[in-house]
């Protein structure tokens, strides 16, 4: 026991449990999470017979608290007295599994099922079964639903008869007064179907799963789809038919577009569970009409699956099942009236021609493609550009060129900046697609424009775009076409676009060995930019002669030390005397800053 | 008039303050309204009705009452009931004197919402000041029989406080637009409550135990000398008084331009939904970051504006249906299994208009200020402001029952024009097995039609006329010629003592009524 240890390690335990009840929420959950310090200290002894009883009663807390609490006690096992005192732990377990606050039930339902493990089957059949008896019989729903979860953790290790009682409360549940409940009992009814034997599956499961699916209350009718997919793999193919497609049917044409939604949602999970012979017969005229839906969510969420949808195909006709059945439909998405259901397709869309193939994506696809890269909706363009990358693999860019770069120059000038800003970070990937050539020709204006953007980010944005580029075209490239529009601009009346020029340096700090002046080289920085800089440190404006300072400070490294010493330290030491407190202290910083990073060149030079 | 209305709506937009809301009202409601001359319609003729109710008399705090006093919802007193303890006794006797008018009643004071649980047990009301008062109904007691039904104060809180949207330079008013109570889901009670802009979720429970025992400090709170310390202390709950708590749980915020004027809770226990002026917002009670529009009826121009949205709510049962009524008389059901956007109606109950009656008010008066539906999802009931009406859900074109609330009025639409009174709205509710139904009137007269008899009475909530225990007497009305005894006339009615907001048990035949700053609570005769 702690007390014979002495005083000085008692105090702080003391403390601990003092502030288990103090007034700040934040010194509770201190103490709270330190739980199992106190337990040891107490002993198993002391935390089963004080410990235990006044955390039971600590319900009235705050959530937080409460959270915590119940994932302490799922760990708590050892602390109780090892396996054979676990049940110690169900009274407080079970006063959180009745809270109102779903996290904290979901967290204590949790814990529970983890010591359920840590039970004897014994022990389960004595302490943990009745426990659930009692949540699933309780007075108030938060209990009923809490029960709902923990009858597939005990199942496996109880007695028939007990078995028979489980499964007995299960049913009730499944048709309880309040949604709450039946919906809880939907979400857990493919999870307990995996511990059943499939004998009660087949009796038990597929009727409750029946009811739930024609709950008149949509909310659980949704959930049942779900189940859905669990129940479907346990039970051999030759059963499917009878016992789950009648009900996978309805929930398909459901009136509820909820419903209908979550069929579309799940769809591949549908399909996998199923196989391919009822995908053929079944899912792809369902796929098809949920495609059609009257409800755009419903089109949209069916939208976003037709990838993965035509991939998992049985391939001995995955083509022709496409061409015939998906790809109509498909091509009336592509002129629909909503537009998240145009962008979740223009995100899917391109992913078809590689499972295509060349001709067909030429004659097929492509069209649809540059009808997408046309879209009044900039989203639906950003899609179809930022998956370039699939088409380019099947047929090269080249066919799409014609009508990509109108699209690009025009989501380029879009008024909203975030469109701007979206299609400059799929800059690079596309510079990549199309070849320097090409780039240079169409679209190094537009990057060069964007420098003078009149919004931050896009300023900014441009210039990490830049860096991107000389990176993927190498410093020649940079020095011919990069550095002499950059430095061009040091001479621009406007104070923020000269202040552009010190982007690329200035990010050196970010991106250490992407920034301009590194990926060009020594070279290019000593004779081009460095005279440059420090011409602007004349500039009348004082932001710009303290950006002078910073940017020094970060090329210095890349100089050598002749033109440090020649060059950037006079520069540095009238900046130091400037007018200006800013530039003066930026000034200062370059300076010591230059000594250190001087002097390591130095040491590097000489080791 | 539509100008007038457009700029009344950017007003509460962009500047706004109180009047706006009003304001705005009234000017939608004008549009299109064509001046002619009022017509009178026929009183109906009131039959007695044998009174059944006993009143009980519970006045508006001046501050909140604590915790402690337990009592304070009291029979009448000879002398009003008096709740400001801590004053000075001589201001307390000017306050009596003028608690027999109700003007004495500070704006704050007055009951903008009352509200009874799913089980009865528990009443709510809201003020303007933006506290809620919750009263639990007084367990039977084999000492006093005769008190089961008295429902005395259980806890009060400050649900909303006055805010300031710096945004849009507004004024937000704390006062509390409606209560409503979700279904019983553990020990604790939980209840919405919402002013112009925000919903608050409250959770009010008991406590009955604290914990005792500390390490470092002795039983008289002294802090211990840590070197004392030899044993650790756990501490032990210990029993004591009741204590009630109310504590906000979710706060439901940055939703609505306009200010909200209905809240609904779904069947489904998930959701609720929020109302305002043009557009109906869908929540899920567990999260506060987001909700869904589901209804926007604001024109891509606003000077195209025609109508607003005056109340919604859920069917009782379906949880996919919803009803929400507009400012034109007109009231829409929506299907919520059909699309995630419901601006397109399933049902649309309205009934033409009489052009014989038709007159410069025949807009204003036709605005619904309340839709209910019947418990068992068979009815709607509206509210306009001379009549109530029950509409079967299976029929469009034409109310089911109409009954008139205060005909009498229809002559003295013009100068209820001019004190604005024309624009008050008027809540009604059903009894509990959707037989009865009632709704408020003026000069604290409150109306009941019994749907089965056909037999209605007015009845007076009045601290002058209702004696603890005593039975109502129905009051009449009378129009014009001779006056008989007992018989009030309609230009002696008193037009600022107004009941809007009225509830009925759900199970029982009690009654909650507000009369401004005073909440009256009859209940059948106890033998």
């Amino acid at each position: 026991m702690a007390g014979a240890d002495g005083d000085d390690s008692l105090y702080p335990i003391a403390v601990l449990i003092d502030e288990l009840r103090n007034e700040d929420v934040q010194l509770r959950l201190n103490s709270i999470k330190k739980l199992s310090t106190i337990a040891l200290a107490l002993g198993v002894e002391r935390t089963r017979t004080e410990l235990l009883p006044f955390l039971t009663d600590t319900i009235y807390d705050e959530d937080e608290v409460l959270l915590a609490l119940a994932e302490q006690l799922g760990n708590f096992t050892m602390l109780v007295g090892g396996p054979e005192y676990v049940h110690c732990l169900l009274p407080p377990l079970e006063s959180l599994a009745t809270v109102e606050e779903t996290v904290v039930r979901d967290k204590a339902v949790e814990s529970l099922r983890k010591i359920s493990q840590e039970h004897s089957p014994v022990d389960l059949e004595v302490h943990f079964e009745p426990l659930v008896k009692r949540l699933a019989s309780g007075d108030w729903f938060t209990s009923r639903t809490s029960a709902c979860g923990l009858f597939s953790v005990c199942y496996p290790r109880v007695s028939s008869t007990v078995k028979a009682e489980i499964r007995q409360h299960f049913r009730t549940l499944c048709s309880d007064d309040t949604p709450m409940v039946r919906r809880a009992a939907a979400s857990k009814l493919g999870e307990f179907a995996k511990v059943l034997e499939l004998d009660y599956v087949k009796s038990d499961i597929i009727s409750l799963f029946t009811a739930l699916a024609s709950d008149e209350q949509d909310s659980v009718r949704l959930l049942a789809v779900e189940a859905c997919v669990s129940i479907a793999t346990l039970l051999p193919q030759e059963d499917l038919e009878t016992l789950v497609m009648p009900t996978l049917r309805q929930a398909a044409e459901d009136k509820s577009w909820r419903v209908r939604y979550m069929v579309a949602d799940k769809f591949s999970e549908l399909q996998k569970a199923v196989g391919p012979e009822i995908t053929k017969n079944d899912l792809v005229p369902a796929f098809q009409n949920l495609l059609k839906d009257c409800e755009a969510e419903v089109r949209a969420a069916a939208a976003n699956k037709v990838k993965e949808f035509c991939e998992n195909l049985p391939e001995d006709n995955r083509e022709q099942i496409i061409m015939t059945h998906i790809l109509p439909c498909v091509k009336e998405l592509v002129s629909d009236t909503n537009q998240h259901v145009k962008s979740a397709l223009a995100s899917v869309i391109m992913g078809l021609s590689t499972i295509l193939g060349k001709d067909n994506t030429i004659e097929h696809l492509l069209p649809l493609f540059l009808a997408q890269l046309k879209d009044e909706c900039p989203e639906v363009r950003l899609n179809i550009i930022s998956n370039l990358d699939c088409v380019n693999e099947v047929i090269g860019i080249r066919q799409l060129s014609q009508s990509l770069l109108p699209a690009i120059v025009e989501l380029a000038e879009d008024a909203k900046w975030r469109v701007r800003l979206a299609i400059i970070e799929y800059m690079p990937l596309l510079a990549g697609q199309l070849g320097v050539e090409f780039f240079d020709e169409k679209l190094n204006t537009l990057c060069m424009a964007w420098l003078i953007d009149h919004v931050y980010a896009i300023r900014e944005a441009a210039t990490c775009n830049l860096m991107k580029l000389v990176e993927k075209f190498g410093a020649e490239w940079a020095q011919n076409t990069i550095v002499p529009k950059v430095l061009g601009m040091a001479n621009d009346p406007n104070y923020l676009h000269r202040m552009t020029t010190f982007f690329p340096l200035k990010l050196l700090d970010l991106l250490p060995h992407q920034a301009l002046s590194e990926a060009c080289g020594q070279e290019i920085t000593t004779k081009q930019m460095l005279p440059v800089v420090l011409k602007m440190s004349n500039d009348q404006v004082a932001n710009v002669r303290f950006n002078v300072a910073k940017s020094l400070q970060k090329i210095g490294p890349v100089l050598d030390s002749n033109a440090l010493q020649t060059e950037v330290k006079p520069v540095l030491e009238k900046l130091a005397s400037d007018t200006d407190m800013d530039v003066k202290y930026f000034a200062q910083e370059a300076i010591s800053g230059e000594c250190l990073s001087s002097s390591t060149i130095v040491d590097k030079l000489n080791t | 008039m539509t100008k007038c209305s457009k700029d009344a709506l950017r007003c509460d937009n962009s500047c706004g303050g109180d009047n706006c809301v009003k304001q705005r009202t009234k000017c939608a409601l004008l549009i299109k309204s064509a001046a002619s001359t009022a017509g009178i319609g026929a009183v109906p003729a009131s039959r007695t009705v044998s009174c059944w109710m006993r009143p009980e008399v519970w006045t508006g705090p001046a501050s909140p009452p604590s915790p402690s006093s337990s009592l304070i919802c009291r029979y009448q007193d000879p002398e009003p009931a008096d709740l400001s303890m801590e004053e000075e006794s001589d201001t307390r006797k000017i306050n009596n004197s003028f608690l027999r008018d109700h003007n004495y009643a500070t704006e704050a004071d007055i009951i903008s919402t009352v509200e009874f649980n799913s089980s009865g047990e528990l009443l709510a009301t809201g003020d303007k000041g933006g506290r809620v008062v919750v009263f639990q109904r007084e367990q039977e007691s084999k000492s006093q029989p005769q008190r089961r039904g008295e429902y005395n104060v259980y806890s009060t809180f400050q649900s909303h406080e006055p805010e300031f949207d710096y945004l849009k330079s507004l004024e937000i008013e704390e006062k509390i637009n409606k209560i409503k109570w979700l279904p019983q889901q553990n020990a604790a009670y939980f209840l919405l409550s919402t002013n112009d802009k925000t919903v608050k979720l409250w959770k009010i429970s008991e406590r009955d135990k604290r914990p005792e025992g500390y390490n470092l400090k002795d039983e008289d709170g002294r802090i211990k000398d840590p070197s004392t310390i030899t044993s650790l202390r756990v501490p032990v709950l210990q029993p004591m008084d009741l204590m009630v708590e109310a504590t906000a749980r979710r706060v439901f915020s940055n939703a609505h331009t306009y200010h909200i004027n209905s809240i609904s809770v779904n069947s489904d226990l998930q959701t609720f939904i929020s109302t305002d002026d043009l557009r109906v917002n869908l929540w899920n009670l567990e999260i506060t970051d987001r909700s869904f529009n589901i209804v926007d009826i604001k024109p891509a121009n606003m000077e195209e504006l025609t109508e607003v949205i005056t109340s919604a709510e859920f069917h009782p049962q379906q949880c996919h249906t919803f009803a929400y009524s507009s400012s034109k008389g007109s009231i829409r059901l929506c299907d919520m299994r059909q699309a995630a956007l419901c601006d397109k109606h399933c049902k649309y109950f309205e009934e033409p208009e009489d052009p014989s009656t038709r007159s410069f008010f025949s807009e204003i008066i036709s605005s619904i200020s309340d839709v209910k539906f019947s418990h068992n999802g068979r009815y709607l009931m509206t509210r306009d402001y001379l009549t109530v009406k029950v509409w079967d859900l299976q029929m469009e074109n034409k109310p089911l029952e109409t009954y008139q609330v205060h005909d009498y009025l229809r002559g003295k639409l013009c100068s209820l024009y001019e004190n604005d009174c024309i624009f008050d709205k008027f809540e009604c509710v059903w009894n509990g097995s959707d037989s009865v139904i009632m709704t408020g009137s003026y000069n604290n007269f409150f109306r009941m039609f019994d749907r089965n008899t056909k037999r209605d009475v007015t009845l007076e909530a009045s601290r002058e006329n209702s004696k603890p225990r005593a039975i109502l007497k129905p009051r009449k009305v009378c129009v014009g010629g001779k006056r008989r005894k007992d018989e009030i006339s309609v230009d002696s009615l008193d037009f600022s003592k107004k009941i809007l907001h009225t509830t009925w048990h759900p199970h029982e035949n009690i009654i909650a009524v507000a009369a401004t700053n005073n909440l009256y609570i009859f209940q059948d005769k106890v033998n």
